[in-house]
Parts: structure tokens; C-alpha cells; sequence
């Protein structure tokens, strides 16, 4: 490659993960689709697609780590690391902001329903009609804020502050501190997991046909998702911690996770003083 | 701007800089802002000519009232004799497909995956662009979008094959009104071609604050890559609304979610509110480039800096901001009150202050300069006076009270058209004259771009004009027929589409002619007004360029 690089950036090699991602998105989509629609191969199509963009990000971010270690992440290499993953996350934001702008248009702007029996009934211009503009929903019975998602908002912040510790152990060279504090903030969040997973089972409204579970299910449920993404995403920089990874002054790849477990956090608590508190206010509880 | 004194050994060390790597190396797994800029623009052509041609089928059937074609096309299209409904039903997938390809497939990656790739890194002197690899996905995630998409034309949609939706793909005809594996596929495609341009976004602000060459700061940036800075923040922040709108679509669709479904509670105008929220940002996102291009180009051949460097600058940041707050005048027909029509009214109309900002400066950049009126220039020209027409039309349609007369009308098409076929692809077309070159190491033929704009442009004229017409005497926009008071208009529009094919038809002899048998380019082909740090190379350049960044004064 370049000889006479004179300069900090990083000049890289060819490489055929982003033609094999690109690809692996294909297969996902096609089987996705032949899923949805009930069509032949449809889910082994899609979950070897999955498999494959698993194991994409997973080849890239290897090189990634592996170039980090050949000393070619300069000061200003890892500034850029820090811009991408910032932007990433306002991108991010601007995803969660449709999911409570739906939330927002139910719950301001309420349709006159009924939930009997898991059917829902829109007596829009019917007589009766404007004693049913309440929100949530007549018929919906609501969790209760202040037990499950009241401990696991508690949860959260809780493990907002295990990162932090294992942040500051980490800047201090105690790498023992940092992995106590990476183990805590996992099993938090697997824990926040586990309890979302039993509050959906048992949740009183059905996911289908209707407005406040549609709005309720998918905001949260994409939450989950991406606390998921962010304990893998720890679970990695907890092995990169065993294997000495880290030190004081580089250690961009803990932070990149910090910053996406605070964002998740932040979510949530938008999500629950928005769709649990005030959205489930007035309504009978579970 | 920015007068460049770069170091004077600038071609010197194109020899340990030019070596590339093998054929499907270098053009299947390339981490060069210059070659997946190449992919890009070779990407958008490909899509230009399929999303040109649809367009050429709907003039045809469009040329006189009646249906002449549409339902021969539809039994051919799904292989056994089509009924009325299905021909119809084709005539949406045509305007569909039409639209999806151009916004998503031609116009995005020609200007800012095409010309902000080759052009963002060597305007600011930087060897690449930050983030080489996902520079890279960002391209190659299109290819199986545009797939996704064309494909999409070939399995069942609703009444017929394809998704019939129009690009804006509203609920509920894109739910319940289009039960087929096709409208999933064109929401997928939407899907993988707007992560592909979040990545990208990522990579260019990125680029653009980390990587300009040391002295050149943000007030001495060429207005083409604060023009690409401002497009990636609309990018980022508009992209990922389209993503949780069109998801709501998905699970609207196939697991029983009731967002847009009334029945359930759900609000059809809730999608719109969501998809326009992405969706003006977006207008913004395909001719702000093309503002760059054009500030870029009628400095050069005025050979003067441009007038109001700063105020072109944060003009271009204004329009990008109020853009976000504009969304609802595309749907001033909802229903909404009269308190609101009232301030997307008069929000919209700000735009054209900013907007207008940067029309005068070109023009007072103009203003007593040494001017040539070489083919880039006379595309830069017809973007302005173009542009201008499309722009006044937007200011008519921004009033709540006329559009609910003129809302889905041909004045609409026409006014998009305006700012977009002879607005953004003028800018492209200006942008590809005043580079080709550059990148390619060739001149094209002066006659033949000469030629190919004075046609195109009288073109696309007789094209998009009438159009007015039509829409003000109450012509709907997305039908395939129409009474026979429209006929007039009508068929001389369609004439002005084979007046403008005449033109494209000289482009391609044009390009071919100069790949085979053009005239070596040198480094800096428009001479003393062209001040940017790309003419301080080689053309084309070498393979990584700046290994020794350059200083800026």
C-alpha cells in the first residue's frame, strides 16, 4: 500500500466484508419476506441471513480490533471512531422519535374504541361515541408503572452507574474494577431483559389490533432490542477485558459501549415516563 | 473562499500513490473514496436509464386520451390477458417505480455517493474519506435495494404485479390495499437503501470535520462540501423516521398492528405526517448538492471567488434547518385546521428567503466577472433560471388556501419537476461536465455537450410546462387517462419528452466518444478560476492522493 503516507490517517486495504454484508442483508430480506408471506424456506432464508450479518460484524469488527492493536488507530483515527459512533446514536434518536410520535398521535389525539374480548371496536361518528375519547383505550387495562417497570427503570440507572464504575476502574488501570463493573452492568441488563420478557407475558392487552398495544409493544419492544444489542456489545468488552484489550489511554471500543447502554438507558426513561406513567394514567391497572 | 497555494510538489509522488490493486479487488472490495465514488455515478446511470425509460412509457401512453398501451403492457408484463384494473394497477407501479428509482437510485447516489465521494476528500485535502470499509457497504447495500425494487415489479403487489403506491407509499393503500410479498419487498428495498444512507451520512460529516487539511477551516470549506455537510445532517436526522414509518408499514402489514389501520385506533395521517417529516428534508437533501455544484462551477467560470461566501454558506445550513419544520404542506388536504395550514403556510415561505439568498449571490457572482460559457457553465445557468421557475411555483403551492385547489394537480408535477429534472438533474448533468474530466482523464466533445444541453433543456421545457397548464385546469397527477380537454397539452408534453431523448442519446455518444477517443485531460483544464484543492492534482488522480497533506493559507 501507500509508501509514502506522510500523514495520521488510515488508509485501508481492500476488503470483502461490506460486499458480504450487503449480500447477507439480501438474504435476510428475501427470507423475511418469503416468511411474512408464508412462502417455502422463508425462515431458514432469514435466519441465515441473520446468521450471516452476525457473522459479518463480527469478521469486521475483529479487523477492526486487530488494526487497533497494529497501532492504527492515531489520535485523530480514533476521533473519527468518536464522531461515527455519536452521529450513529442521533441517528438512533431520530428512529425512537417515530415510535413516540405514533405514540403521541394515539394518546393526544384518542379514537373513540373498545376492547371486548380482545376486539377492538372504533365508534368513530356512532352515538356514545365521545364518552369513549379516553386514552388508554376503553377495555385496556394497564401495567402498573410502579412495580415491574418502576424496578426496572431502577434497574437501568442502577447499571448506568456499574458502567461508569467500570469506566473510571478502567481509566485508573484497575482491571479487575473493570470487570467487575462490566459483569454487574451485564447481568443488570440481562436481568432488565428476563423482566420485560415476563411483563410482556403476562401483559392484559393482545399485541395485534389495536392502537395502544401496536404503539406500547413495538416503542418497548424496540427498546429491548437494543438493550439487547447493548449488552452483547458489553459482553464483548467484557471479554476484551479479560484479555487485557484495554488500557488507560486507548480503550475507545468500552466507551463506543458506555455511550450506547447511556442512550438505551435514556430511552427508557423516556419510554416510561411517557408510555407507563402518564400514558397509562386514569386507566385500570393490571 | 479559499485561495489555494498548495505545496509544489503535487504530482511528484503519484508514483508510489498509484498503484491499484486487482480488477475484482479494486472494484468489488474497495476501500477508495474514488473508486466507490466511480461505482456510484456508473450505479446512478444504470438507474437513470431504467427510472428515464419508465417515464418514457407513461409519456407514450400519456400523448393522447384514451388507453393505447397500458393494458397490452399489463398482459405482456404478467403473461396472461389483463383486465382494466390491472392495467391501472401497472400504471401506479410505473409512477411508483419511477419515483422510488429517481429520488433513491439515480439523484442520491449521483450527487452525494457519486460527486461527494470523489469530490468531498480532495476539495478538503484529505487522502480518503474517514471511514474507508463503510464507505464501501454504503454503496454496495444499494445494489441489493435497487434488486429488491425491481424485482418487487414481478410478484404479486395488490390488484396486479408490483407495488402501486407512489414513492410516498401511503397507508392504507400500502397496507390493506396491497396485500402481495411485492409492497414488502419495496418497503425492504426503502429499508436497505436508507441504511445505506445513514452510513454514508455518518462518513462524510465525519470526514468533513475531522479530515480538512490543516488551515483550512470551516469558513474556507468549498460551498460543495458545506453543501454535502449540511445533506448528511439531513440525512441522519431525517432517514431514520422514514425507517420507524415504513417498519409500522411492515408490521401493520404482517403481524397485526393497527397504526395506520382506523379500525383499530390507528391514524392513516399519522404515515404521512411520519413519511413527510423524512420526506422534505429529503427534497432538500437532492438539490442541496446540487446548490454546491453550481456555486462551484459559476465561480469557476466567472473567474471570481462567489459573491457572499458566508451568507451562501449558512443559507444553505437555514434552508437546512427550517426544512425540518415545513413538513405538513404536503398535506394541506388532510383536514387540518386553518391555525395550522397557517403556519406550515407561512414557514415554507421562509425557505424561499434563504433560497433566495443564494439565486442573487450567483447572480452577483456573475456580476462584472471574466465569464465563459463552456458546457458546465451553461448547465449552471439552466439550473439557476430552472431552478428559480420550480422555486416561484413552491412559493404559489405554499399557500394552504391555493394548494387546496391545486394539491395533486399536474402543477404539482410540474413544480417538482421543475426543481428536481431541471433543478437537481440540470446540477448533475453540470456537475458530471465540470469533473468528467478530472476523473476520467478525458475531454469530453464541447460540441456534443453544447448540443446536449440546448436540446435537453428545450426538452424538458416543452416537457414540464404545459404541465402548468394542465394542472391549473384541474388535471389530476397519477392517472393514465384523461378527458379529452387535457388532450393539447398533454400530447405536447409527450413531444418534449422525445425532444429531451435526443438530447440523453448525445450525452451517452458524448461520454463514449471521450472514454475511447477523448483528449487527454491535465491537471487543472479550466484554468485560473477553477481554485479548489482537486485541481492541484493530477487528472485523473493518483490512486491516493495528498500522502503529504496539503497546507491551506
Amino acid at each position: 500500500m501507500a509508501g509514502a503516507k506522510n500523514h495520521d490517517y488510515h488508509i485501508l486495504p481492500p476488503d470483502i466484508w461490506p460486499l458480504f454484508g450487503s449480500f447477507s442483508a439480501f438474504v435476510m430480506a428475501i427470507g423475511g419476506i418469503r416468511a411474512m408471506h408464508g412462502m417455502s424456506f422463508g425462515m431458514p432464508m432469514f435466519l441465515a441471513g441473520v446468521a450471516l450479518i452476525s457473522l459479518t460484524f463480527f469478521a469486521w469488527w475483529r479487523n477492526v480490533i486487530i488494526e487497533a492493536h497494529a497501532g492504527d488507530h492515531t489520535p485523530v483515527v480514533q476521533l473519527h471512531l468518536r464522531y461515527g459512533m455519536i452521529l450513529f446514536i442521533a441517528s438512533e434518536v431520530m428512529f425512537f422519535v417515530g415510535w413516540f410520535w405514533a405514540w403521541f398521535d394515539f394518546s393526544l389525539f384518542p379514537q373513540p374504541l373498545e376492547l371486548v374480548d380482545g376486539i377492538t371496536t372504533n365508534y368513530i361518528g356512532q352515538e356514545g361515541a365521545v364518552a369513549l375519547l379516553q386514552w388508554p383505550p376503553k377495555g385496556i387495562e394497564v401495567l402498573d408503572a410502579f412495580s415491574l417497570p418502576l424496578l426496572n427503570t431502577m434497574i437501568l440507572l442502577c447499571s448506568g452507574t456499574t458502567v461508569t464504575w467500570a469506566h473510571h476502574s478502567l481509566i485508573h488501570g484497575n482491571r479487575d474494577g473493570l470487570i467487575t463493573g462490566l459483569w454487574l452492568t451485564i447481568l443488570l441488563g440481562v436481568l432488565f431483559t428476563a423482566i420485560q420478557a415476563y411483563e410482556y407475558s403476562i401483559a392484559p392487552f393482545p399485541f395485534a389490533g389495536i392502537n395502544y398495544s401496536s404503539a406500547f409493544y413495538m416503542a418497548t419492544g424496540f427498546h429491548g432490542f437494543h438493550v439487547l444489542v447493548g449488552t452483547i456489545f458489553l459482553m464483548v468488552c467484557l471479554a476484551r477485558a479479560y484479555k487485557g484489550h484495554f488500557t488507560p489511554k486507548q480503550h475507545f471500543g468500552f466507551e463506543a459501549a458506555a455511550w450506547y447502554w447511556h442512550f438505551v438507558d435514556v430511552v427508557w426513561l423516556f419510554l416510561f415516563i411517557v408510555v407507563y406513567v402518564w400514558g397509562g394514567w386514569g386507566a385500570p391497572v393490571h | 473562499m479559499t485561495t489555494i497555494a498548495a505545496d509544489g510538489h503535487l504530482d511528484d509522488h503519484a508514483h508510489d500513490a498509484d498503484h491499484k490493486p486487482a480488477f475484482f479487488q479494486r472494484w468489488f472490495m474497495s476501500t477508495n473514496h474514488k473508486d466507490i465514488g466511480t461505482l456510484y455515478l456508473i450505479f446512478a446511470i444504470v438507474a437513470g436509464i431504467i427510472g428515464g425509460a419508465i417515464s418514457g412509457l407513461m409519456r407514450l401512453e400519456l400523448a393522447e386520451p384514451g388507453i393505447q398501451y397500458l393494458q397490452a403492457w399489463a398482459s405482456m408484463h404478467q403473461g396472461s390477458a389483463a383486465s382494466m384494473d390491472q392495467a391501472y394497477h401497472l400504471w401506479n407501479v410505473l409512477i411508483t417505480a419511477h419515483g422510488l428509482i429517481m429520488v433513491f437510485f439515480m439523484v442520491m447516489p449521483a450527487m452525494i455517493g457519486g460527486f461527494g465521494n470523489w469530490f468531498v476528500p480532495l476539495m478538503i485535502g484529505a487522502p480518503d474519506m474517514a471511514f474507508p470499509r463503510m464507505n464501501n457497504i454504503s454503496f454496495w447495500l444499494l445494489v441489493p435495494a435497487f434488486l429488491l425494487l425491481l424485482g418487487s415489479t414481478f410478484v404479486p403487489g395488490g390488484t396486479g404485479l408490483g407495488a402501486g403506491t407512489g414513492w410516498t407509499v401511503y397507508a392504507p393503500l400500502s397496507t390493506s390495499g396491497s396485500i402481495g410479498p411485492a409492497m414488502d419487498m419495496a418497503i425492504l428495498s426503502l429499508h436497505l437503501a436508507g441504511a445505506s444512507s445513514i452510513l454514508g451520512a455518518i462518513n462524510f460529516i465525519t470526514t468533513i470535520f475531522n479530515m480538512r487539511a490543516p488551515g483550512m477551516t470551516l469558513h474556507k470549506m468549498p460551498l460543495f462540501v458545506w453543501s454535502v455537510l449540511v445533506t448528511a445532517f439531513l440525512l441522519l436526522l431525517a432517514l431514520p423516521v422514514l425507517a420507524a414509518a415504513i417498519t409500522m408499514l411492515l408490521t401493520d402489514r404482517n403481524f397485526g398492528t393497527t397504526f395506520f389501520d382506523a379500525a383499530g385506533g390507528g391514524d392513516p395521517v399519522l404515515y404521512q405526517h411520519l413519511f413527510w417529516f423524512f420526506g422534505h428534508p429529503e427534497v432538500y437533501i437532492m438539490i442541496l448538492p446540487g446548490f454546491g455544484m453550481v456555486s462551484q462551477i459559476v465561480s469557476t467560470f466567472a473567474r471570481k471567488p462567489v459573491f457572499g461566501y458566508l451568507g451562501m454558506a449558512y443559507a444553505m445550513v437555514a434552508i437546512g434547518v427550517v426544512g425540518f419544520v415545513v413538513w405538513a404542506h404536503h398535506m394541506f388536504t388532510t383536514g387540518m385546521s386553518v391555525n395550522v395550514k397557517m403556519y406550515f403556510t407561512a414557514a415554507t415561505m421562509v425557505i424561499a428567503v434563504p433560497t433566495g439568498i443564494k439565486i442573487f449571490s450567483w447572480i452577483a457572482t456573475m456580476w462584472g466577472g471574466s465569464m465563459t460559457f463552456k458546457t458546465p457553465m451553461v448547465w449552471a445557468l439552466g439550473f439557476i433560471f430552472m431552478f428559480t421557475v420550480g422555486g416561484v411555483t413552491g412559493v404559489v403551492l405554499a399557500n394552504g388556501g391555493v394548494d387546496d385547489n391545486l394539491h395533486d394537480t399536474y402543477y404539482v408535477v410540474a413544480h417538482f419537476h421543475y426543481v428536481l429534472s431541471l433543478g437537481a438533474v440540470f446540477s448533475i448533468f453540470a456537475g458530471f461536465y465540470y469533473w468528467f474530466p478530472k476523473m476520467s482523464g478525458r475531454h469530453y466533445s464541447e460540441l456534443l455537450g453544447q448540443l446536449h444541453f440546448w436540446i435537453f433543456f428545450i426538452g424538458v421545457n416543452i416537457l414540464f410546462f404545459p404541465q402548468h397548464f394542465l394542472g391549473q385546469q384541474g388535471m389530476p397527477r397519477r392517472y393514465a387517462d384523461y378527458p379529452e380537454q387535457f388532450a393539447y397539452w398533454n400530447q405536447i408534453s409527450s413531444l418534449g419528452y422525445a425532444v429531451m431523448l435526443v438530447g440523453v442519446v448525445i450525452f451517452f455518444v458524448n461520454i463514449g466518444w471521450s472514454l475511447v477517443a477523448g483528449r487527454k485531460a491535465e491537471g487543472n483544464y479550466w484554468g485560473e478560476g477553477a481554485t479548489t484543492l482537486e485541481w492541484t492534482l493530477s487528472s485523473p488522480p493518483p490512486f491516493h492522493q495528498f500522502e503529504t497533506l496539503p497546507q491551506i493559507k
